[in-house]
């Protein structure tokens, strides 16, 4: 089943003058296909500006398209009436974990978002210890949020998503401010939900090594989706992706660099154990 | 000429329940002229410590000399200080604020007490340095994407021609190529002229690329300070600190763990190609010596 859907999506911010008249549009998103069917991990990339997180913010309809359509597990997001159930079905997290926190203690923070959906007091406590369990936090629920390492925060912002129980989490570049340790925590907390929740996952990011396990991966340059496929399909295209103002993970630098060396590996290569295996076999010829 | 830190400590609110022991005995020194590399995890005061290179924050205790002089000493000039060393902090583009381009990037040299034209001149000098096209220099600054912001913000900094330059994560949510274009206008600078450079960053692929030497800094205190090969080299220990060593080292210790016999220091995709090549033809020239 298709969990997200978009056919032909179109925005356009109004640009106004001093009095707040339109005094014309600027495109940011320029006729998007893309579709996520349940249970995948799906990864957006693309340059600063290239229309990724106008994208994002179509999936739980904080924006709603100028045209075209978005179905989020089969609600057209337009319709005013499926507001609702589309922010509970598609969750965001978004970079800065500070500005997403609001409770003074970390189970209330995460409380808040099935409070607010109605969820009875005794089911809002079950959801705040399973969804802090979850990503990890459990031993820290009543510590204050402000005394949290960035990934940690991070974590705790993604538990506030799970307690509502959506089927689709939105990540725009939830890796960005964070150091690799709290980076290695946000993506194993990812990698997690997938496999223990079946969670719809849609990760936006600038580092090309956290999508290799993608599904799918979709480039985005001046609103359009201009690559689509396996991680390997698009990063064996090393200069396409240049020309796009992106990279391709460190090792796969290494792996081509080795190439064009002469050695004798496959191209393609994405993590690190594919290339130790290539280089120990050609060590023993 | 240098810097270099005595014993300082800094304690955030002090005999209160918020005591914080941020910097603790920090020894060290800058000379001139090097890029500087530092590295730690959230809170393990980086940030604290790079607002004492130009004076923004007192230490508690302990010494800060700049070119041998004391800037806590009674009557240390303390704007020439700030002069001298110019601070790019994090999301840089959040304090841009004038009409254009061009008067943002001359509020510094202006502050500085220079003519029109003196600022206009080191404007144009800065915006060229971190490689802004021309045609954006009467743009309102709101209206750039978000690399060519941080470049006009870094720009500001440059007009003062500081003889030390800080920048606090500048690649920070930046796409890949904006960040190697940064980094680059960075190296290249480092390299034009004599200023020292002092590059914070969470990524340890872009430190090993550009640093000399790396300080690691963990809970307050220097964990590390040395070539980047020797600091990466501590890998484990560097992950208990919340960091890690560059994915090309994680290869090589596992090339070597298979049996191979390669080098580990690499640190850069071209140190790592170069390794594995000569190991490989190493391990050939064995061989053929074997069949003799």
């Amino acid at each position: 089943m298709d969990m997200i859907q978009t056919e032909k999506l179109i925005f356009e911010y109004e640009k106004r003058d001093e009095d707040g008249n339109v005094i014309g549009a600027s495109r940011a998103i320029d006729g998007v296909d893309i579709d996520v069917k349940e249970g995948q991990f799906v990864a957006v990339l693309g340059h600063n500006g290239s229309g990724k997180s106008t994208f994002a913010k179509h999936l739980n309809a904080i924006l709603v398209p100028t045209d075209g359509t978005v179905w989020v597990d089969g609600r057209n997001t337009k319709e005013p009436q499926e507001l609702w159930n589309v922010r509970q079905a598609a969750g965001m997290v978004f970079q800065n974990p500070d500005n997403q926190i609001i409770g003074t203690v970390v189970e209330e923070d995460v409380g808040f978002g099935p409070e607010n959906l109605g969820v009875p007091t005794d089911e809002i406590w079950q959801r705040v210890e399973e969804s802090l369990k979850a990503v990890g936090m459990l031993s820290y629920r009543h510590h204050s949020p402000n005394k949290l390492s960035g990934g940690q925060k991070q974590r705790v912002a993604i538990a506030g998503v799970v307690a509502m129980e959506p089927k689709c989490i939105v990540l725009d570049e939830p890796t960005a401010m964070l150091d690799p340790m709290g980076r290695k925590e946000v993506l194993k907390t990812v990698r997690r939900l997938r496999e223990e929740k079946k969670v719809t996952v849609i990760l936006i990011t600038h580092y090309m090594e956290e999508v290799v396990d993608a599904d799918k991966i979709y480039v985005m340059d001046h609103g359009k989706v201009v690559m689509e496929g396996t991680p390997r399909e698009i990063f064996s295209q090393v200069e396409r992706l240049k020309e796009y103002r992106l990279d391709v993970p460190q090792v796969t630098v290494l792996a081509d660099e080795l190439r064009k060396r002469g050695i004798d590996i496959p191209g393609g290569i994405l993590r690190k154990e594919e290339l130790v295996q290539e280089l120990v076999k050609v060590f023993q010829k | 000429m240098s810097i270099r830190l005595e014993h300082l400590n800094y304690i955030y609110s002090p005999n209160t329940a918020y005591e914080k022991h941020a910097l603790k005995d920090i020894c060290l020194e800058i000379p001139d002229g090097e890029f500087v590399g530092i590295i730690g995890h959230t809170g393990s005061g980086k940030s604290t410590l790079i607002q004492h290179f130009n004076g923004l924050m007192k230490a508690t205790d302990g010494k800060l000399f700049y070119n041998g002089e004391n800037i806590y000493e009674q009557g240390y000039h303390m704007k020439k200080l700030r002069n001298e060393v110019g601070l790019v902090f994090q999301y840089p583009e959040h304090q841009l604020f004038e009409t254009d381009v061009m008067a943002d990037v001359c509020f510094g040299p202006k502050n500085q007490g220079l003519s029109k034209e003196e600022c206009r001149e080191r404007a144009l000098e800065a915006l060229k340095l971190v490689g802004l096209k021309e045609k954006y220099y009467k743009s309102s600054p709101f209206e750039l994407s978000g690399g060519q912001k941080r470049r006009a913000a870094i720009a500001g900094v440059l007009a003062m021609r500081p003889k030390v330059l800080v920048l606090d994560e500048p690649t920070a949510g930046l796409d890949p190529k904006g960040r190697d274009d940064i980094l680059e206008q960075v190296a290249y600078l480092h390299r034009q002229t004599d200023m020292t450079v002092i590059l914070v960053s969470h990524s340890m692929e872009d430190i090993a690329r550009y640093a000399d030497r790396i300080i690691v800094m963990n809970h307050g205190e220097v964990l590390y300070n040395d070539e980047p090969k020797k600091v990466f080299a501590h890998y484990r220990e560097l992950e208990r600190a919340g960091l890690a060593a560059p994915q090309v080292t994680y290869i090589m210790h596992d090339l070597k763990e298979c049996g191979l016999s390669v080098n580990i220091e690499a640190t850069t995709v071209a140190e790592a190609a170069d390794e594995i090549i000569n190991a490989l033809e190493n391990r050939k020239n064995k061989t053929v010596e074997k069949g003799k």
